[in-house]
């Protein structure tokens, strides 16, 4: 890519730079993350792969806003992230990130719309106004017979199905997942990714997803690996 | 900042019900204490104010302090009755009554245990003075005779003390013509019979006090005043709810304080087991607080979700303390008044204000309870507890 073209095409939604991360155990100094430069195009569905231990959840949970870096910038949107305090960074998440997670997260003593409707408890939306945004996401994951479901009656493909609704209900602008498919079987694995995919196309929101499933890795538009801390290559796939 | 919904909170306590439950029986139990001490208290309170009658002034020797340890002489008596501004009766009498009052020794009814009870010389001008007074059975004393009604209390309380039963004491036998109902009064542990026939009994010069009626409550100042500046007189007049209500003050504080003292003991044991279920309700829910911290709940809303939680379980036990407590109230107790030296019987009495501060007492064991646990959770990092989860 030269110059010319960079500066044709519209700034990345995600920008990153030289990002670091660390853990420390005891007197033990274990670096996680050394130096990723990462952009992501506004959407985008990109993969994020790489062994176990290699970074790709704390760079997820790095670009979600939920851990801090320990160096370098996270820019989101034209926000530097990593220079919000607790309190701002909680509202920044809110109004701009959907969470997919391995194991859906579903909160038990809540019904599906009710899981669904948490997201939209922190905006200034009215009962009815909810209830309106709720019913629309559940008819696009196809669970509006389930509204009244708890988690703990429904199948793990379709818990995962109201975890998606939950990420979209607010219309946020980015949706991290962590390996979402890696509690299911391939079968509905398989029908949650469609329905990522289609969704991705759809609303054209930009995805970031942790697999370290290679058929679930190619439903993205672009493969990015992390091997001990450092993006080693990306592929694009240009479905 | 935007909260978790209510119906999250109660939820929760729901589907650990039998924790909650034996949770929340821990509370009541300290609260059935608190609340039920505070009643004793309001009840003896609520007895010896009822005692009193607002127009009714009471005058006892200077720095008497009650009943029993008090003199006036009959010519300080003489003088107090005629004093101006004191109400007559239809007849033209002055309302007036001097009164001996002793202690005797009486058997319990069914333990045989003896007590002091409380015996009052008076006239039919007595019960005058003392509208909430009333004969329930039998008939009033006739003056000059060796005839005596006795109060609800002493009448089921004490042997012979009953309608046609005979006491003995002073050196003579007294027949009990009647009993009266004092509507809840300290007169309902008193024992009435004529003053002249007490005098004699008890070997008294003396009166122990007077109940004087006044025509206008609002001359009580000028009237205690004509008494102060009495050389003669050495007495001092008090009105005579505030007598009463005085009489009450060391026993009910006394209790209050007992009885505080020993909820704020108990309650400790209450906290701690609260603390243990919400630390237990954090444990298990740290999953669930990752993903609420994740979806853009701040670390106060969790914090605020779990104190919730927390003063919910306690108000849960605060409701089933009171509703104990408020069973109590069928409950008729006695107990001797230290200022009198004798036998009071009164009722458990739950007031608003009871319930009011029952109910916040027990929040305040849910907020203490809950405060370390709910902190706790509203501190952990969001990727701990996701990777707990």
């Amino acid at each position: 890519m030269n110059a010319a073209a960079a500066d044709a095409l519209p700034p990345p939604l995600i920008r990153i730079r030289a990002l670091s991360k660390a853990y420390q155990r005891g007197a033990q100094h274990i670096p996680v993350l050394q130096g990723v430069d990462l952009d992501v195009q506004r959407g985008e569905f990109i993969a994020l792969m790489g062994p176990s231990g290699s970074g790709k959840s704390t760079l997820l949970n790095l670009i979600a806003g939920i851990d801090q870096p320990g160096g370098g910038r996270i820019e989101i949107g034209g926000i530097d992230i990593a220079g919000l305090s607790e309190g701002e960074l909680a509202d920044w998440r809110a109004a701009n990130v959907g969470f997919i997670f391995q194991f859906y997260n579903l909160l038990p003593v809540l019904s599906a719309a009710e899981n669904i409707e948490l997201p939209l408890l922190l905006t200034d939306l009215t009962r009815r106004q909810r209830r309106q945004h709720v019913d629309a996401v559940l008819a696009m994951v196809r669970l509006s017979d389930r509204a009244d479901h708890y988690p703990n009656e429904l199948s793990g493909g379709q818990q995962q199905r109201v975890a998606i609704a939950r990420a979209l209900v607010s219309d946020p602008q980015l949706i991290v997942a962590d390996e979402p498919t890696g509690d299911l079987d391939r079968v509905t694995g398989g029908e949650v990714l469609s329905l990522l995919a289609d969704l991705h196309r759809q609303l054209g929101k930009t995805i970031v997803m942790v697999t370290h499933d290679p058929k679930a890795a190619e439903r993205a538009e672009r493969l990015v690996h992390l091997e001990k801390g450092v993006l080693v290559a990306g592929t694009a796939f240009g479905h | 900042m935007k909260a978790l919904p209510l119906s999250y909170i109660a939820r929760n306590l729901w589907v650990r019900r039998v924790t909650t439950v034996l949770t929340a029986l821990g509370m009541a139990l300290v609260v059935f204490v608190f609340a039920t001490v505070l009643m004793m208290s309001e009840g003896i309170r609520a007895t010896l104010v009822a005692t009193g009658q607002p127009d009714n002034m009471l005058v006892l020797r200077k720095g008497a302090g009650a009943e029993i340890n008090s003199a006036i002489a009959r010519t300080q008596a003489a003088v107090v009755e005629s004093l101006p501004g004191i109400a007559t009766d239809a007849l033209g009498r002055r309302l007036v009554s001097k009164e001996p009052v002793a202690l005797i020794n009486l058997p319990k009814r069914g333990s045989g245990k003896p007590s002091n009870v409380t015996v009052r010389g008076t006239s039919d001008l007595g019960l005058t003075l003392r509208p909430q007074v009333r004969l329930a059975e039998g008939r009033m004393f006739r003056p000059g005779t060796s005839e005596i009604v006795t109060g609800r209390a002493i009448a089921d309380g004490f042997v012979g003390a009953g309608r046609g039963e005979t006491l003995r004491f002073g050196g003579r036998d007294w027949t009990v013509v009647g009993v009266l109902d004092a509507g809840r009064s300290g007169f309902d542990s008193e024992i009435w019979g004529d003053s002249e026939q007490m005098m004699q009994a008890f070997r008294r010069r003396d009166f122990s006090s007077m109940v004087v009626r006044l025509a206008d409550a609002g001359d009580f100042e000028r009237t205690r005043a004509a008494i102060d500046s009495d050389p003669r007189l050495l007495l001092e007049a008090k009105p005579e709810i505030r007598f009463y209500a005085e009489q009450s003050e060391a026993l009910a504080t006394f209790i209050s304080i007992l009885g505080t003292a020993l909820s704020v003991i108990f309650s400790i044991g209450a906290i701690v087991g609260a603390m243990i279920t919400m630390f237990a309700a954090v444990a298990q829910r740290v999953g669930e607080i990752g993903t609420l911290r994740a979806l853009g709940f701040r670390r106060g809303a969790v914090l605020v979700a779990f104190l919730a939680e927390a003063m919910l379980l306690a108000l849960v036990g605060g409701c089933v303390g009171l509703a104990a407590a408020s069973l109590m109230q069928t409950v008729n107790i006695s107990t001797t008044n230290f200022q009198t030296f004798s036998e009071l019987a009164f009722r458990f009495t739950l007031t608003p204000g009871i319930a009011v501060e029952t109910l916040l007492f027990a929040l305040l064991m849910g907020l203490l309870g809950g405060f370390i646990p709910a902190w706790r959770a509203a501190r952990l990092s969001i990727v701990d507890c996701l990777r707990e989860a």
